[in-house]
């Protein structure tokens, strides 16, 4: 559906988005996901047109699309900021693009109100845009966007002016809506959470480069970069050096002192250094050995927080070692544990994560 | 020393002494600006002849003036005019501010300069340089040539009014149209010019204001044909005061306070 090839662009010396390619497949809810600043949105320009790349292509529904005219891309866009038209009705808006494609009036009746039914905003026909509620604007801009059925729809962070509530509930409804129409979306967004949430596959940027790419059990589980695994979830990233191997295991000493085994396959080639990725809640805490750990040793808690349903530990091994660990409050019969407490870690090779050293 | 209770909002004496001072200095002000014109108001429906001494109630001189002939065809050449040049105002001043704000131009600043100079130049060096101009290209003076010098010093007003409303304006209004299939000339027509139209009627308003107002330049660019109200009752002042002109004056006032009043409205309701 869409093909990115080598895109390249530049702001002065700065490299917004760095040889980008990337292919999204048709009916695919893709995720550009990356911190403030790492160029989502600049790419999403040179898809709807307002950009161009300095180098590089992009072809949409099989056509060369990098130099053409907004408004003659199959595409449309809901803005960070809605841009409702504020002298028009909700319907004035939702019809806009059907206005543009000169479709008749009674098919235009039809389809604005099958729209506004999809997004649930009967009876707000005549209103003008500034007597609704944000999340109701966030409906409009919604509707106004997909009623002319482009071959993709382009969302940049469009959820991030609501509350904590509503956005959780959009999530979800938008990912029903894009499943029920079967249309490409293309999602921005700085927020871990809400890409894994919705998507079907997460680009993962940083500094204009694409970092990682997959389904987002991949990426939240099998990270390929440091950067991609701190940005994903919390994790314990600890540089590691490799001592010997073993079998299918390497041994290695992490960042501290402590000594563990990793699984051979995941090393990266002949590295003599790289950076072990431990999730805090794979990291097994019991008050006797943890069974079924190819990695066990001894740690004392330094410190204790009480979440509610969960517990958020940090352990400091005898070696020297120090994790974040997440407990989960299971029962209520469960003693906690609390600072200063000798405890056994446990580690499952398969919870191990290496990615290549910086 | 004991905290002050909360309740007590006593001012300390040299404040309220401050405020009081500055309460007459606006009395003040108001009754310099507004008081010759409340008199003058008052005089046109005076039975005297003289702006002295009030003899009576009359509504003779709104008669008079309106079947003084000269003053009706210089009103009839005023309105005209500055109903044309306010129309032109307003294409070029807000075609002008989209233009200067959407697009790039290399000197833009420089424009931008040149364009708000005739705001602050002398109306008689504006007069005589709009005046050679027209002698130059052989433009014989006459309408045509008063609505050109009046469109040429009013656009700037209609400019910097939508040039503020821009500086708010959403960028993505525009992406937005344009995203949705609009050309370019679509997307300004159908929502960047309604979205400025605040500003573009308060910047017709004041337009329109100024052009009826205008005498020195004017006088450079009409014909006698084309003369306009304020030449024509500043020749009759000339002469002598006149109480024809106080009720004109008069008139003058309701109807500026009336467009003053409108303007504020629309900026009201622009802003919420
Ligand atoms: N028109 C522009 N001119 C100059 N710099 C820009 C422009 N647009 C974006 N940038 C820069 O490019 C970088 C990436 O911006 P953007 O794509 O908006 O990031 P994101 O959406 O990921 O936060 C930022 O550092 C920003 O300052
Ligand atoms: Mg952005």
């Amino acid at each position: 559906m869409i093909t990115i090839r080598n895109v390249t662009r530049r702001f002065g010396d700065f490299v917004a988005v760095n040889d980008v390619s990337l292919e999204v497949k048709a009916g695919e809810f893709i995720t550009l996901l990356g911190p403030s600043g790492c160029g989502k949105t600049t790419l999403l320009r040179m898809l709807s047109g307002f950009e161009s790349p300095d180098s590089g292509e992009i072809w949409i529904e099989g056509r060369d699309v990098t130099r053409l005219a907004p408004y003659r891309r199959n595409v449309n866009q809901v803005f960070q900021s809605y841009a409702l038209f504020p002298h028009m009705t909700v319907r004035e808006n939702i019809a806009f693009g059907l206005r543009m494609q000169k479709v008749p009036a009674d098919e235009m009746r039809r389809r604005v109100a099958e729209a506004m039914d999809l997004v649930a905003l009967g009876g707000y026909e005549d209103r003008l845009p500034h007597q609704l509620s944000g999340g109701q604007r966030q409906r409009v801009a919604l509707a106004r966007a997909i009623v002319p059925r482009p071959a993709v729809l382009l969302l940049d962070e469009p959820l991030s002016a609501l509350d904590a509530k509503l956005r959780h509930q959009m999530q979800v409804e938008l990912k029903r809506l894009q499943k029920r129409l079967g249309m490409t979306f293309v999602f921005v967004t700085h927020d871990q959470e809400e890409a894994l949430t919705m998507s079907d596959r997460i680009a993962v940027f940083n500094r204009g480069r694409l970092e990682q790419l997959g389904p987002a059990t991949e990426i939240y589980h099998r990270p390929g970069t440091a950067f991609v695994a701190d940005f994903l979830g919390d994790a314990n990233l600890l540089e590691a050096e490799w001592l010997a191997a073993e079998g299918d295991n390497v041994r290695v000493r992490l960042r501290g002192g402590l000594e563990i085994a990793v699984a051979r396959a995941a090393w990266p080639g002949a590295a003599t250094r790289a950076v072990v990725s431990v999730r805090p809640e794979k990291v097994c805490i019991a008050r006797e050995p943890v069974a079924g750990a190819e990695n066990g040793f001894q740690a004392t808690i330094t410190e204790e927080i009480f979440q509610g349903a969960l517990d958020r530990l940090v352990v400091r091994t005898d070696a020297g070692t120090t994790f974040s660990v997440v407990v989960a409050n299971e029962s209520a019969m469960m003693e906690a544990f609390h600072e200063g407490e000798r405890v056994w870690c446990g580690l499952h090779i398969d919870d191990l994560v290496v990615v290549p050293a910086a | 020393m004991p905290a002050a209770n909360p309740t007590t909002h006593r001012r300390p004496s040299g404040l309220k002494l401050l405020q009081w001072g500055l309460g007459a200095w606006t009395a003040a002000v108001f009754v310099f600006l507004y008081l010759p014109i409340l008199v003058l108001v008052a005089y046109s429906f005076n039975t005297s002849r003289l702006n002295v001494v009030w003899e009576g109630f009359t509504f003779r001189w709104y008669g008079e003036l309106f079947g003084h002939g000269p003053l009706i065809k210089t009103l009839k050449n005023s309105l005209i005019i500055a109903t044309l040049s306010t129309v032109f105002a307003v294409i070029i001043g807000t075609a002008g501010a989209w233009l200067l704000h959407r697009y790039r131009y290399r000197f833009a600043r420089a424009i931008q300069t040149l364009i708000f100079i005739p705001m602050v130049m002398p109306e008689i060096v504006m007069g005589i340089s709009l005046l050679v101009f027209f002698t130059t290209v052989q433009l014989d003076l006459g309408f045509v040539t008063a609505v050109i010098a009046h469109t040429t010093f009013c656009f700037p007003f209609v400019m910097l009014a939508v040039q503020a409303r821009l500086q708010g304006l959403d960028p993505a209004m525009e992406e937005a149209a344009l995203d949705l299939g609009a050309s370019p000339w679509q997307a300004f027509w159908l929502v960047i010019v309604p979205c400025l139209r605040p500003a573009i009627i308060s910047g017709a308003l004041m337009a329109f204001t100024l052009s009826m107002d205008e005498l020195i330049i004017s006088i450079f660019t009409t014909d006698p044909a084309s003369r306009t109200l304020p030449m024509q009752v500043f020749g009759m002042a000339k002469v002598g005061l006149n109480p024809m002109l106080n009720a004109l004056s008069a008139l003058f006032v309701l109807i500026t306070i009336a467009s003053v009043l409108f303007s504020e409205h629309l900026r009201r309701l622009a802003s919420r």
